[in-house]
């Protein structure tokens, strides 16, 4: 396992966060910080810049780390969680939806580690999945812009859709632009125009 | 009767009274429904439960079920709203410092009109003003962006919004972390106890009739216990009858000071219940219109262009397809089942299950399975309004 991972601890109490931090050294993992007081916690995420976050279920600050994650263009991490109670259902549960956030048993120092590896596993699919979504979903969105521009062209110059893609591609060229953007600027032009 | 065992989640905050009024008066038990109110720490861990089935309904910003089923917060989930729960109840507060340099504009405070204190806000020359919510999928962030960027001084880069837990919005106004807040009941009045900050407006006067917080539950829990979401609704429904009578108040006060599940003392619970707001500390109390109420004027009625409303603010948010997001953010807002549910009872219904958002600008009566019934207003403070039947 990778041993430079940079983990960040969200943990105000003192004596657990170094409990926190004996356990990750046990697994391995010695590239660990805390941060106690969450005011500091995005400029320590740019600071930092963690593989991994680890911040208690019942904590209240998670509402503000959720909001950094959703709304800073923060890059992706996956978040564990850990509970002091034995809860093996929802342990479970957690694991089978795949959440990126998993449910660390207590402290125990075995569970840590195999937990933590399949967080980090599972959060990179995810996200390889999410990163292939979004290129699909920016491919048809630009086709879509794409043939609204050479219908455009068409009915312009009473052109055929090959002669319309032609001159999108040479203008494109001309200009040294891609051609999804000429055929953005098109679009808009004549949406303004009405 | 089949008594069916309902888990709950719910924040510790005022409105999360219909829940336990339905529970200490009863209400849940006479539907046969064995109401269990399971206290959350913070709204992303009360989703995760909610998403991960180890609770089966919850009390959720308005936002949180579109939010989850558009996969925009936590684990993609079909998250149904069954009911609203309740209609506005929130304010807005700033620092004692921001108050002052908002009156050197020329701004006097009347806790009613919201164009001149964000002409006050742009004016107080502060290059970024810093504002906390509890949630960045609530109805809070979406009054606030609505309200503040309709002005002309507006820039997305003078304010930020950032989130904080309800209870430590004072502390965070008295060490500078925030300049300002949205949040609901009881903490803005806790800020104002405190010394700490000055409540400027209700989130009331933004939008007269802003669907706050809504009785959520996953797509399929809904489907596979039809009794118990019945019996729910119904009760929660009675709960929220009884909180609308003024009679009612002071005893709902007792009972919601005393209940083991809110842990506030009287005085945190009684501003927001009885609509006695004190702006400022030493100031008499204010009574703003349409405060925060549960029931009446269809109050409860899961409006599918409320829906319609939020779904725009999200989908913008996250870059989503407009139309989709309105599409399927409407489906979730369950108008349908409302009437299953509540219908056979007699209870009046709207006729329509859109309506257009920010039309009413008075109480206004309109068709209803009945005959007439009464609704509104619903009006924004700039005069917008949002016709979802025509997009």
């Amino acid at each position: 396992m990778d041993v430079a991972l940079k983990i960040l601890v969200v943990e105000p109490d003192a004596a657990r966060a170094q409990d926190i931090i004996d356990a990750l050294k046990d697994g391995g993992w010695g590239n660990v910080f805390i941060v106690s007081d969450i005011s500091a916690l995005a400029p320590k995420l740019t600071e930092i810049d963690p593989d991994i976050v680890l911040i208690d279920i019942a904590h209240p600050d998670r509402d503000t780390l959720e909001h950094i994650g959703a709304i800073s263009h923060a890059k992706a991490r996956p978040v564990a969680m850990f509970v002091d109670r034995s809860d093996a259902d929802l342990t479970q549960a957690a694991i089978t939806a795949g959440l990126s956030a998993y449910v660390v048993d207590g402290l125990q120092k075995n569970r840590i580690k195999p937990v933590l590896e399949t967080a980090i596993a599972r959060f990179k699919m995810v996200e390889q999945m999410r990163r292939e979504l979004d290129a699909a979903k920016q491919a048809l969105t630009d086709r879509k812009t794409i043939d609204r521009a050479k219908g455009l062209l068409m009915n312009a110059r009473n052109i055929n859709e090959e002669d319309a893609y032609s001159l999108l591609r040479k203008t494109a060229m001309d200009q040294g632009r891609k051609v999804i953007d000429v055929a953005h600027a098109l679009v808009t032009a004549a949406d303004l125009l009405g | 009767m089949t008594i069916h065992e309902v888990k709950c989640g719910f924040l510790p905050l005022i409105d999360a009274a219909p829940l336990i009024i339905a529970r200490e008066l009863r209400f849940a038990h006479d539907e046969g429904i064995e109401l269990q109110l399971i206290r959350q720490p913070s709204w992303s861990a009360l989703r995760d439960l909610l998403a991960l089935g180890q609770i089966d309904a919850a009390h959720m910003l308005s936002p949180m079920p579109l939010a989850m089923t558009l996969g925009q917060s936590g684990m993609p989930t079909a998250v149904d709203a069954l009911m609203v729960l309740s209609v506005n109840g929130t304010v807005i507060g700033v620092s004692q410092s921001l108050a002052r340099d908002m009156e050197k504009t020329g701004w006097t405070a009347d806790f009613s009109s919201p164009a001149p204190a964000a002409t006050a806000l742009f004016g107080s020359k502060r290059k970024i003003i810093r504002i906390g919510i509890p949630f960045p999928f609530s109805m809070h962030r979406m009054l606030l962006e609505h309200w503040l960027s309709a002005h002309p001084s507006f820039r997305s880069n003078r304010v930020e919004i950032i989130t904080v837990p309800p209870p430590r919005m004072a502390d965070a106004v008295a060490n500078g972390t925030l300049d300002m807040f949205c949040v609901g009941e009881p903490w803005g009045t806790a800020a104002v106890q405190q010394g700490v900050a000055e409540l400027i407006l209700p989130g009331s006067a933004i939008w007269q009739f802003a669907p706050e917080k809504v009785l959520g539950a996953t797509h399929d829990w809904v489907e596979q216990h039809p009794d118990a979401s019945r019996g729910l609704v119904r009760a929660i429904y009675r709960a929220t009858r009884w909180l609308d009578q003024p009679t009612n108040k002071p005893l709902a006060v007792e009972i919601l000071a005393r209940s083991q599940h809110i842990d506030l003392p009287h005085e945190a619970i009684d501003p927001a219940i009885s609509g006695q707001i004190v702006r400022r500390k030493g100031t008499p109390p204010i009574s703003p219109d349409h405060f925060l109420f549960f029931q009446k004027n269809a109050g409860n009625f899961p409006w599918r262009s409320q829906a319609a409303w939020i779904a725009e603010r999200i989908a913008a948010w996250g870059g989503l397809d407009h139309e989709d997001a309105v599409r399927r953010g409407m489906a979730c807002f369950r108008s349908d089942l409302y009437r299953e549910y509540l219908g056979p009872l007699g209870i009046d219904m709207p006729g329509a299950s859109v309506k257009v958002e920010g039309a009413l600008r008075a109480s206004t009566a309109v068709s209803s399975t009945a005959g007439q019934m009464i609704l509104g207003p619903d009006a924004f403070f700039d005069g917008a309004i949002f016709d979802f039947d025509t997009q």
